[in-house]
């Protein structure tokens, strides 16, 4: 039978169902973990002994850059990156090469490769969602979705100056559909609007040019319409300001405007069983904190910031962040957040690209290289992991590295390693720049991760916070059979020894998506049907109807026809809605 | 290099239609290797692996290190690609002309061409000795395309002349044409030194942040972000001598002002300077 499979003997590691590396069997049919097989089941199923091993839900990556016109960018602007990481077509493989930024193919098999089974695509241009999904689309193995810009949309900006929060609410539900996306993004809100004429924002009381909005009023808007319409995860914000010295005060500003807001997630779905509450609790998800807490007023004396927002996270129940870490090496930096990247243009003089998205947002690329010598970067190293560690409760962190912004996926095993082993951490402080430990907490640190909170970072706490425990994240019965087995002996294990660890993460031993080994040992044995989630956001349609005159009126100042602008369900595999606010 | 070299012996069977990805001519990869064994490590051509054996007649065996290892190419490899890519000793000799990528990243030994090299011969290279008796193509010595660091180490020499982009963001090591360049000599060098005793088309030194180069002949199209600093009376550039009176110039300012390149063209050839 498709997708059957028993993974037995391992030692299990499920947060959501609060399982603490109990040896178990899990069972998964056709698909669906399952409570267990029959006889004649077991027959016909596939049989992984993961004895002495760890067995842990497939990963969630809740924010990566994998798909659409910026990564593609990247990629072509890039051919440095391509012509050393190659890899060859095989009679299961497609050939592909990249290494910050690799071609969708390489995407989805070297993800697949660490154990990870589901990717969302953090930055979704409305205008480029086509493009999005039909990378999306092209990239194997993995469950994927996305989120949509909307904190420079012009018509997000101008409902909300003009206080129509239920209009805006509808014009977003209508996105959503329009788009296939998952949830809402903003990026340096009234900021990147203001780039288009060559300025920035650098407060949260400032007003932009024409639209008259301040990013404050932008973030209450989108989280107020976010809980409004029930939507599956947080507001995902990428504060202002961010990259410059002295931003955290800013991003830590921002925090405080959905402080407050109830969360109220309203899905229309099949829960897989789980004993802790799967319902999201956070009203507002902080996109790589990392370069939201930078400290100093320059270069010079530029340091961490981590612990203030890190204190101020302990203290509240509404923040969940993902970390941004940065693993040195090389990166390419790529965000909606135009000016940004023009200022690390002035700063390092690479080449780079710029784009505005017609009335809706912008963008740009840079390639970057953070180096163990530069006592910037070094301190950035550490930032990243003081976000993970200074934040006491696991359960509001999620592991990340902005790929490729801080570095690519691919160094995830690097970054996993450092959360588990004060040893590694000491020995790449004794490599790089002496900033790291003198400008940062990190050095007085010595708390060391165990595999149940790493799998909290990597896999339930990502699902959790973006509305996917009903199927992704844990091994309930219901859940998708996505499943990584490590070859760790979670007995044995010593975090002083992290050249094992390093091995063990950058190949996982097993990884099983939908209840088939896809990999073993790094190699991609199988590449079955992907999926494509999004959100499906219900409004009475006299709102909608009412909303969308408007929406058509002003339409005329796009460069394309109104009936070419949404993106049809054939340009996504297998999509999923899910359905959202649907009582309304 | 090793006192006694063992010598394979490579001789092209036929016309190469489809140009051969052959980074496996090394003597890294034929140490150790019998005459069989090195016929029969493949090479690409277009979507296809054939044994090299197909394309040649080898003869010999290697040394028991690549230092002890010379490979003799006796005819003409124009269409053979990426020969010595990486090497790290001993020697290569081509009888003949050779394809893109000579040397492409080569970190010791020696390449030797008697005809001459398509365009990238050493790009990346660092360290090592690459000699071109005859002229080479475009982009000697330089980065692969959209990066800024180009050779970081060794000694390029072409008896000829070079095409474009010779050094293209060479970090360092040193390169000597003995006859002419085209445009954008020493584009956004980094450091290390190029010496070129005939003329250069416009754009030497474009965007040079640090390093020297030397241009004996006529600079066609100087490059306006220079500024003229003095005149110095002969110079012996990397031991090579070379007399005369030269104008020195620091720059390229056109982008960074902090720019520490230095560029010497001969004053007799270039009175207008």
């Amino acid at each position: 039978m498709a997708g059957t499979i028993a993974i037995k003997n391992g030692y299990v590691f499920d947060p959501l169902n609060e399982i603490n590396g109990e040896i178990m069997d899990i069972f998964v049919k056709s698909g669906k973990v399952v409570k267990e097989l029959s006889a004649a089941e077991i027959k016909e199923a596939k049989v992984i002994d993961a004895s002495g091993m760890t067995v842990m839900p497939g990963g969630v990556d809740s924010h990566s850059h994998v798909a659409g016109a910026k990564v593609n960018a990247g990629r072509i602007m890039r051919p440095e990156d391509h012509y050393k990481s190659t890899i060859q077509k095989t009679s299961l493989t497609h050939s592909g090469s990249g290494y910050t930024v690799p071609s969708v193919y390489k995407q989805g098999y070297d993800y697949a490769a660490m154990g990870y089974t589901t990717v969302f695509e953090a930055a979704i241009p409305p205008l480029e969602a086509r493009h999005t999904h039909e990378e999306m689309r092209a990239t194997p193995l993995l469950d994927m979705g996305g989120y949509l810009v909307l904190g420079n949309n012009f018509f997000m900006m101008r409902y909300l100056r003009e206080g129509e929060i239920e209009r805006a609410a509808a014009y977003v539900a209508w996105m959503m559909k329009t788009h296939k996306a998952y949830g809402i993004k903003c990026v340096n809100p009234a900021g990147v609007e203001n780039w288009g004429w060559g300025k920035n924002i650098h407060s949260l009381d400032e007003a932009n040019i024409h639209f008259e909005i301040t990013p404050r009023e932008i973030i209450k808007g989108l989280s107020e319409i976010n809980e409004l319409l029930g939507m599956p995860m947080p507001l995902h914000l990428h504060a202002n300001n961010l990259g410059h010295p002295g931003c955290y005060k800013l991003a830590m500003d921002s925090l405080k405007i959905p402080d407050g807001i109830k969360p109220r997630q309203n899905m229309d779905v099949e829960w897989a069983e789980t004993k802790m509450d799967p319902a999201r609790d956070r009203s507002v998800y902080l996109a790589h904190m990392m370069f939201n807490s930078f400290g100093g007023t320059t270069w010079a004396d530029f340091e961490s910031e981590v612990k203030e927002i890190a204190g101020y996270i302990n203290n509240k129940d509404h923040v969940v962040i993902d970390s941004g870490c940065v693993p040195f090496g090389e990166a390419t930096s790529m965000t909606g957040d135009g000016p940004a990247v023009h200022d690390l243009y002035m700063v390092t003089g690479n080449k780079w690209s710029n784009t505005d998205v017609e009335m809706e947002c912008g963008s740009g690329v840079m390639p970057f290289t953070y180096l163990k010598s530069s006592g910037v970067h070094s301190v950035q190293w550490a930032m990243g992991l003081e976000c993970l560690l200074l934040i006491n409760d696991p359960w509001k962190t999620i592991m990340t590295t902005d790929s490729p912004n801080g570095g690519p996926f691919t160094k995830y095993p690097e970054v996993m390693t450092w959360l588990m082993s004060e040893a590694f951490r000491k020995q790449t402080f004794s490599e790089c720049h002496k900033w790291a430990n003198d400008r940062s907490e990190l050095g007085g640190v010595n708390r060391e991760l165990s595999l149940y909170d790493l799998a909290i970072l990597t896999r339930a706490n990502p699902a959790q916070t973006i509305g996917m425990v009903h199927r992704k994240g844990s091994l309930g019965v219901g859940a998708d059979g996505d499943v990584t087995v490590y070859n760790i002996n979670p007995q044995q294990l010593d975090p002083n020894n992290y050249e094992a660890l390093l091995r063990t993460f950058r190949k996982a031993e097993y990884t099983v998506k939908g209840g088939e080994i896809v990999a073993v040992k790094g190699e991609i044995v199988s590449v079955p049907e992907k999926r494509t989630y999004y959100s499906n956001v219900h409004v009475e349609d006299e709102r909608e109807k009412e909303m969308l005159a408007d929406v058509k009126e002003w339409f005329r100042y796009y460069t394309l026809g109104f009936a070419n602008y949404p993106t049809p369900e054939k340009y996504l595999a297998n999509p999923i809605p899910i359905e959202v606010n649907g009582e309304r | 290099m090793a006192e006694v070299m063992a010598e394979i012996i490579l001789v092209p069977k036929r016309k190469i239609d489809i140009k051969l990805e052959a980074e496996v001519i090394t003597p890294d990869s034929f140490a150790g290797k019998s005459a069989d064994e090195i016929g029969n490590l493949s090479v690409w051509q277009g979507p296809e692996t054939y044994p090299l054996s197909e394309f040649f007649e080898v003869k010999g065996s290697g040394g028991s290190s690549a230092a002890e290892t010379l490979i003799r190419i006796k005819g003409d490899v124009f269409r053979v690609k990426r020969i010595g890519e990486g090497m790290s000793a001993g020697k290569i000799e081509i009888e003949g002309s050779a394809g893109i990528h000579l040397g492409t990243g080569m970190k010791g030994g020696e390449i030797l061409v008697f005809g001459d090299s398509d365009s990238w011969a050493g790009m990346e290279m660092t360290g090592g000795l690459l000699h071109i008796k005859g002229n080479a193509g475009d982009h000697v010595g330089c980065a692969y395309r959209g990066k800024w660091h180009g050779m970081k180490g060794g000694r390029i020499v072409i008896d000829g002349s070079a095409r474009h982009q010779l050094g293209g963001g060479m970090d360092g090591g040193e390169i000597f044409v003995e006859g002419n360049v085209e445009g954008f000599c020493g584009i956004r060098q980094n450091g290390g030194l190029i010496v070129v005793k005939g003329k250069a088309l416009r754009g030497v030194g474009a965007e040079m942040a640090a390093g020297t180069i030397v241009i004996w002949g006529k600079i066609e199209r100087f490059s306006p972000g220079f500024e003229f600093t003095g005149v110095e009376e002969g110079l012996t550039p990397g031991g090579v001598e070379l007399t005369g009176k030269f104008k020195k110039f620091t720059g390229d300012y056109a982008i960074s002002k902090r720019a520490k390149g230095v560029l010497y063209a001969a004053a007799d050839a270039n009175p207008e300077l």
